[in-house]
């Protein structure tokens, strides 16, 4: 079964009843949406769920950053968005002197950060002063169309529950379409990356829990 | 192929197929000696001569050949010209630019001419219209529109399913009428990287992207060699490269039968 | 070129060329497009939005709309030199101002939203073949715009104003009338003309133009529909 995919322009909501929400637009009396997606109209907004697009950084999010250079006293960091993110020294976990950045992160090293601010001009800051804010040494990384998390997570988890339970492997999912996995047992592995590619695929269809709880073996 | 790409490689990803290499295993779980699917579409334009889409994996290219009239070179009096290009267009990859060829496309070009031209596949003897005076100019145009490794294969292999297909325009120019462009047996070109002291042929972006040699063969029908061509900047032994070539006749014989269907 | 109101190649003087349209076909583009419309074959593709490099030409604004169209060697009868000609950097610049219309750049300050567009194969009508692909892959990368943008040509061959030109009628013809519209509001955002019309002729070809666009605009949405119907159940 499918829920209603709409395009730029299609007609979502009426403006005297519900609220422009995320990927709407208002127009005269009219709601539209600007992009290709599911539309989600439960509350008092009319949002878009995209099934495409970029990460759109959002404060408090966690994602999954490359080192893309070192500079004196910060780091640029590539998180999959329209823009690099600025990493400063005042936020990692290390008292690093100036001039000394790349003693403790070099281009090509992979961190788990959070977005701390991001302006109008869309400059983002983000720290590694958080819970699950790490270096990754070890495992792999795989990227995902940053609009299908939400799925690979599921409500309150249950999909990424349900990825744990049945492969037994360590997963940590950004918010920006990069995904962390660590495993002992190659075969579970590819099994799981085999199910997260096909809930990208099938994101915007209903029961995938039921079928990839099935697919994992449950 | 010196991508840009390759400055972004994540050290988890590099590690992590550093470690599969020294298992022997690839990331996409393929063997070795294991190319991706190949799929060939022939005469597929109308305005070329001659036509070719061609995909290896989700690596994509089309070739077109066009023919035109012109005065044969002075030493080859007889003989008709052939010329290469390549592009390797925004469209492909988010790290192409648009502008004159870089080193990489012109290296591409030159690479898939070789093997065409020394394996003689455009019987050139043929393709005289006046001694002296006219001959057929031959085109090729390598136009890579998805980028996800081995463009050497990719685009020999269109070159080649193009030519193969390829009418010259005698009726365009009053000529006469319109003859298939007369070829012989193509050149099959193989391509291997190494990374780690792992040799694998068919290279995905992933591979590509850490890869410290490359080497492409090119084979005739008899099993010859035709071209090479050894890029990159680590090194090969004299063995590797002499098991590379024995892998290479294998692969040619399977993708030389791909092509003929 | 027209008897008894039936144009050379069996079409009437309101109908379109067959047309064909795909979503989604390249890997590594954020969104794409393959186009077929009556001889023309054209791939699209989006990237972006993406950081504007270099930093001097970044819009602390809204994001750059880079489109560039670029017609391959062997996509017309005499071959064509690789490279932009001076024809190719008009049509980009035209195309690019007409995306710019639908985009919500403002929500992407700094940033380039770059379609490549690539003839393939010519046959008169690239530009609004390409601009029609150009939407299809902006929707596919999820860029947010008002309307899903759509062109097609109308012009005047024997005196009849005719939808859609081949490339023999628009050699012959006596005039070429390239738009590109936001199909919702029906607001122009490309409008080309070349040759002769008298004003009353030119209401009729753009009424014309416009019920072409319609029609296209129907193929653009089935193409983008088409990409999430099918998967398989287990």
């Amino acid at each position: 079964m499918m829920r209603k995919i709409v395009l730029p322009g299609s007609v979502v909501g009426d403006a005297k009843e519900k609220l422009p929400g995320r990927g709407v637009f208002k127009e005269g009396d009219k709601l539209y949406a600007s992009r290709l997606g599911i539309v989600s109209d439960k509350g008092r907004y009319v949002n878009i769920i995209p099934l495409s697009g970029v990460y759109d950084p959002n404060i408090g999010d966690n994602v999954i950053g490359v080192v893309q250079e070192a500079f004196k006293n910060a780091w640029l960091i590539d998180i999959n968005a329209p823009y690099p993110a600025f990493l400063g020294v005042d936020n990692v976990p290390w008292r690093v002197d100036y001039g000394e950045t790349t003693k403790y992160l070099k281009i090509g090293d992979v961190l788990i950060v959070s977005i701390v601010s991001v302006d109008e001009a869309r400059n983002i800051d983000v720290s590694m002063k958080c819970k699950a804010c790490r270096k990754i040494d070890e495992g792999l990384i795989i990227d995902i169309q940053p609009s299908k998390v939400p799925r690979v997570i599921g409500k309150n988890s249950s999909m990424l529950s349900v990825l744990k339970k049945y492969t037994g492997c360590w997963i940590f999912v950004g918010q920006n379409g990069r995904i962390w996995i660590k495993g002992k047992d190659e075969e579970k592995i590819k099994l799981l990356i085999k199910a997260i590619r096909k809930i990208e695929k099938e994101a915007h269809t209903t029961g995938l829990t039921e079928r990839i709880t099935k697919m994992l073996g449950g | 192929m010196e991508i840009p790409e390759v400055k972004r490689v994540s050290a988890v990803k590099r590690d992590y197929l550093a470690r599969l290499a020294k298992e022997g295993k690839r990331p996409d779980g393929r063997e070795p000696d294991e190319y991706r699917p190949i799929k060939i579409e022939k005469n597929i334009l109308r305005n070329a001569e001659g036509s070719a889409r061609v995909r290896i994996g989700n690596t994509m290219v089309m070739a077109g050949v066009k023919a035109d009239i012109g005065e044969p070179y002075p030493d080859s009096p007889e003989e008709g010209a052939m010329s290469t290009s390549a592009e390797l267009p925004p469209i492909a990859s988010p790290e192409f630019e648009s502008g004159p060829p870089k080193p990489d496309a012109i290296e591409l070009a030159r690479v898939v001419d070789r093997g065409i031209r020394e394996s003689g596949y455009i019987d050139m003897s043929k393709l005289c219209i006046e001694p002296g005076e006219k001959v057929w100019i031959v085109f090729i145009d390598l136009h890579v529109l998805d980028y996800d490794g081995n463009l050497f294969d990719a685009c020999s292999l269109a070159a080649s399913a193009a030519l193969q297909n390829a009418v010259l325009p005698y009726e365009k120019f009053d000529l006469g009428e319109n003859k298939p462009l007369p070829v012989t047996s193509p050149p099959i070109s193989c391509t291997f990287v190494k990374y780690e002291d792992f040799i694998v042929v068919d290279p995905s972006l992933d591979e590509e992207q850490i890869a410290q040699a490359r080497f492409t063969v090119a084979l005739d029908k008899e099993g010859n060699i035709r071209a090479i061509q050894k890029g990159l900047k680590g090194t090969f032994t004299i063995q590797e490269i002499k098991n590379i070539i024995n892998r290479a006749q294998i692969h040619a014989r399977n993708i030389r039968k791909l092509l003929e269907e | 070129m027209m008897k008894d109101g039936i144009r050379i190649d069996g079409r009437k003087p309101d109908e379109l060329r067959p047309i064909k349209i795909e979503a989604g076909v390249l890997y590594r583009a954020d969104g794409s497009c393959y186009l077929e419309w009556g001889g023309n074959k054209i791939m699209a593709a989006v990237y972006g939005p993406r950081e504007a490099m270099p930093r001097h030409i970044q819009d602390p604004t809204k994001a750059i709309v880079n489109a560039r169209y670029n017609m391959v060697p062997f996509s017309v009868e005499d071959r064509k030199r690789p490279g932009p000609d001076r024809r190719s950097v008009e049509i980009s610049k035209v195309t690019s101002e007409a995306l710019e219309g639908v985009i919500f750049t403002e929500l992407f300050p700094r940033a380039t939203i770059d379609v490549c567009i690539e003839v393939l194969d010519a046959e008169a009508g690239t530009r609004c073949a390409g601009i029609t692909a150009a939407a299809v892959a902006l929707a596919d990368a999820g860029i947010p715009m008002r309307d899903l943008p759509v062109a097609c040509a109308a012009g005047k061959v024997d005196g009849t104003v005719v939808l859609d030109l081949t490339s023999d009628e628009d050699k012959e013809g006596d005039a070429d009338l390239p738009i590109a519209i936001a199909p919702r509001t029906e607001e122009i955002l490309l409008m080309q003309m070349d040759g002769h019309m008298t004003p009353a002729e030119f209401d009729e070809a753009v009424e014309l133009a416009i019920k072409g666009c319609r029609e296209v605009s129907k193929l653009q949405r089935e193409a983008l529909m088409n990409k999430y119907k099918t998967f398989e159940v287990e």
